[in-house]
């Protein structure tokens, strides 16, 4: 916690709003996950911690350490980068194995193999 | 005065994601189907992983930084997995 002291005061505060906003957002979204209706809508609220989340706190850490070292520390660029690609490609294979085991049900709602 | 607006700030950031993260676990064991709780697995990965980026702001330590890295990479491959298992029944064709 010590090195947190030696911050100045507005790389702080930019900190401190930054992970702030991720946090909330990212709660946000996985109370989204729970609370939303069908399987398809769902899978919608989550990416909000995913790229905002993940952006913003990714953000706080590269400001802190870069002030704290007095050097660019960029590494969590990494992880941003990582994340924003992964997550769609995520997202489609589930959404196209929720459509395919709804269509082997014949579930109701669920777009035919003509619609797509 | 910052220091102490930082200092809240982050622990009140590290309670809303482990928050989060009880919503994802929820949603694992509440899921009324497979890809319910397989969205959910995805959501508690990426949860965790931005709770390790704060301790690693609060700590002033970037070793945080590896052990986040290596929970997006593999748990990535972790989803895309079970995906593909709900997709075809088998992960490697």
């Amino acid at each position: 916690m010590n090195e947190i002291a030696e911050l100045p005061a507005w790389a702080a505060l930019v900190t401190a709003i930054l992970v702030f906003v991720g946090a909330t957002v990212t709660l946000i979204g996985s109370f989204g996950l729970l609370r939303l209706k069908s399987f398809y809508e769902r899978l919608h609220a989550p990416t909000l911690g995913t790229t905002l989340g993940t952006g913003c706190i990714a953000l706080a850490s590269m400001t802190c350490f870069s002030v704290l070292q007095t050097r660019p520390v960029l590494h969590e660029i990494l992880i941003v980068v990582l994340v924003t690609v992964t997550t769609p490609v995520t997202l489609m294979i589930l959404v196209r194995a929720a459509l395919f085991r709804d269509r082997k049900e014949n579930a109701s709602g669920v777009p035919g193999r003509d619609a797509t | 005065m910052s220091t102490a607006l930082l200092t809240w700030s982050l622990a009140l950031a590290q309670i809303f994601l482990e928050l989060a993260m009880g919503a994802a676990l929820l949603c694992i064991l509440r899921g009324p189907r497979a890809q319910d709780r397989v969205a959910g697995l995805d959501t508690l990965y990426v949860n965790a992983m931005l709770l390790l980026l704060t301790y690693g702001i609060a700590s002033g330590s970037t070793l945080y930084f590896e052990a986040a890295l290596t929970i997006a990479l593999l748990g990535f491959a972790g989803t895309v997995a079970l995906a593909k298992f709900l997709l075809r029944g088998e992960v490697i064709e």
